[in-house]
């Protein structure tokens, strides 16, 4: 799948239409933090970035996508559907007894997802012990990662049929950045860091609002950027809106072989639908009907 | 204990290190993630003959469990240390919603459960780790009566898929198995027939509870022990089968009385129409925390001692 730009921007416009859908119909759930990482979503897993098999979900040599920020977890749904992994109709289920689309990302009922999440501060952890796991060439030397048994079977071919090095599946990530207050991510950094896992990339949903109201206000992070680095990380910016700059910031960290990578993708709230952008108060609520009619007319200009 | 076995005695904890490198010779894909107490828990027993599968995360408990999580997702077997106050206590939230409400392949093994962790005190002293464990769904409860049973409940964990709690102890227990004693889970063991009072303990207390059994025959009182190895799932049928016949309970154990062992039996027989008005008592942590001292003062203290378990015995026949 090569990297087409537009493509991905029509995807990202309907992922966030049916995140609309879906909590429209849920009647509860949260739009806000869902819509801000629709773009960063679309880029992973249709912007030739995530390696992945559609028809195989739970093939060993794919990249993994953990989703830290469970509460975003419409946008993971929207972007699931997409890839033909849920139905488009069963989006209409979220948050009902019996659906597999849980408040929350449930691992155990729903393929695609590769870990429970939910309780923030836990998935950069989580992400780390899983690229440990899966085999970090560098850090598989210097501090003594995992060499996986059969990585990269069926990939270690170049087009020419010349063997290469097989590349350990990385690790994506994706944190909130209100969710940076929770002391266990910097644990993690630490570790991540530490252990150069260069299969390990955050990525951090950096829309500047909480559910109480703005970072700034109700506990300042400082610079993101001067605490990862501080913690021995590479840092990246991009544009979370900006479809080609997120491509290029992962593209970029690919040649980033020292250590974990994060990209803080700086986003706006609700991004999308004017009447949530920058707004607090859609982080954990439902649009009503007319309200669904309003946004997802807007979304339609946007399709253009 | 009887005077003629003479038993060797061991600390469960060193259980640990021993099954973790006996896993990795028979080819388990074992791991151990500690949290800067790797000789404590005697995980740098792996590290010595595997250095990249003992992964210490340094003094980060929270990260320690979702590390091993993260782990078990690439296919590891992922057992996880520090002491128990900090391995069960401090990462409950980590343990679970990540581990038990995603039904990963992570076994909570922390070392230094119970009050017999001495003079560290109650700080360090962990009485309510059973009852944690015990009510998450998809967890797995195994305690231990001594250095034997412990290699047994390791196994068990590292080959049931899924979350296993294996409570260890710092201190050194009587040899109450041999080597060949298999255990199961769901498995309780009936240690000593008797007619008269059931004395159902787990862990330390199992020991003391062979003692109080040789004390109770001075009363003419004939007490049955069981060992209760597995709290979670509980041998249902060994233990009401056994206080049908003597018709009165005592569960031991070094563990509040709240929550743990004794509430477990209490549950079992107040669900079972005929056995619910048998008499029980509960040994164990009454509802406070533990204090500095040495492990026979505390178990005087604490009337967790085999005297403290024959008196609570003559309270109930």
């Amino acid at each position: 799948m090569a990297f087409d730009e537009q493509a991905v921007r029509l995807r990202a416009c309907r992922i966030r239409k049916s995140i609309i859908e879906m909590i429209g119909a849920a009647g509860s759930g949260h739009p806000g933090g869902s819509l801000s990482a629709a773009d960063i979503l679309a880029t992973l897993y249709f912007g030739d970035v995530l390696r992945y098999d559609a028809d195989r979900p739970d093939w060993p040599d794919r990249d993994r996508f953990i989703l830290s920020k469970g509460h975003a977890a419409p946008v993971l749904y929207a972007t699931l559907a997409e890839m033909g992994l849920i139905p488009h109709d069963e989006l209409l289920t979220l948050r009902r007894l019996g659906s597999r689309l849980q408040g929350h990302p449930d691992s155990r009922k729903l393929p695609g997802v590769e870990v429970s999440t939910g309780s923030l501060g836990q998935g950069l952890s989580i992400a780390a012990g899983l690229a440990l796991g899966l085999g970090s060439a560098e850090a598989g030397a210097a501090a003594g990662g995992f060499v996986p048994a059969e990585a990269g079977a069926g990939l270690g071919e170049a087009a020419s049929g010349t063997p290469v090095a097989p590349q350990p599946p990385t690790v994506y990530v994706l944190l909130g950045d209100g969710e940076l207050q929770e002391g266990q991510v910097w644990e993690a950094a630490m570790f991540a860091a530490h252990r150069r896992l260069n299969n390990l990339v955050a990525i951090i949903d950096n829309n500047g609002l909480q559910i109480d109201g703005r970072l700034e206000e109700v506990v300042g992070l400082g610079s993101i950027e001067a605490k990862f680095k501080a913690f021995n990380w590479q840092v990246l910016q991009a544009d979370g809106h900006d479809i080609a700059a997120l491509k290029a910031a992962f593209t970029s960290t690919a040649k980033l072989q020292a250590g974990p990578v994060v990209i803080i993708a700086k986003t706006v709230k609700g991004k999308g639908v004017n009447f949530m952008e920058g707004q607090c108060g859609w982080h954990g609520k439902a649009p009503s009907v007319e309200q669904c009619a309003q946004a997802l007319s807007g979304l339609a200009d946007g399709d253009e | 204990m009887s005077e003629k076995t003479a038993p060797a005695k061991a600390a469960t904890r060193a259980a640990l290190g021993d099954s973790l490198v006996e896993l990795l010779h028979e080819g388990v894909d074992v791991v151990a993630v500690d949290a800067d107490l790797s000789g404590s828990t005697t995980m740098a027993k792996l590290g010595s003959v595997a250095p990249e599968r003992l992964i210490n995360v340094g003094i980060a408990e929270q990260n320690m469990i979702d590390v091993a999580a993260g782990l078990s997702l690439a296919g590891k077997v992922a057992f996880t240390g520090s002491f128990a106050v900090f391995g069960t206590g401090r990462v409950y939230d980590q343990i679970r919603n990540t581990v038990c409400y995603a039904n990963l392949n992570v076994k909570i093994s922390p070392t230094h459960a119970g009050i017999s962790v001495g003079p560290d005190g109650g700080s360090h002293q962990m009485i309510e780790d059973i009852a944690l464990m015990r009510v998450l769904p998809n967890m797995r409860v195994l305690v231990p009566a001594d250095y034997a049973s412990a290699r047994q409940a390791l196994r068990l964990a590292a080959f049931t898929p899924g979350p296993v709690y294996v409570r260890l102890g710092r201190a050194a227990l009587p040899q109450i198995y041999d080597e060949q004693q298999r255990f199961a889970l769901g498995n309780a063991l009936l240690l000593r027939p008797g007619t008269d009072v059931t004395l159902i303990a787990c862990g330390a207390e199992v020991a003391e509870a062979l003692t109080a059994a040789e004390l109770l025959l001075q009363h003419d009182v004939h007490a049955e022990v069981i060992d209760a190895f597995s709290i979670k799932p509980l041998d249902a049928s060994t233990i009401l089968q056994s206080v049908a016949r003597t018709g009165a309970v005592v569960s031991c154990e070094e563990h509040s009385v709240i929550g743990g062992l004794g509430s477990a039996i209490a549950e079992l027989l107040a669900e079972n129409p005929g056995l619910a008005k048998r008499p029980l008592a509960r040994v164990g942590v009454q509802d406070r925390f533990g204090t500095s001292g040495n492990t026979p003062e505390l178990f005087a203290e604490y009337r967790l001692d085999g005297e403290a378990i024959a008196q609570a015995a003559l309270s109930v026949v």
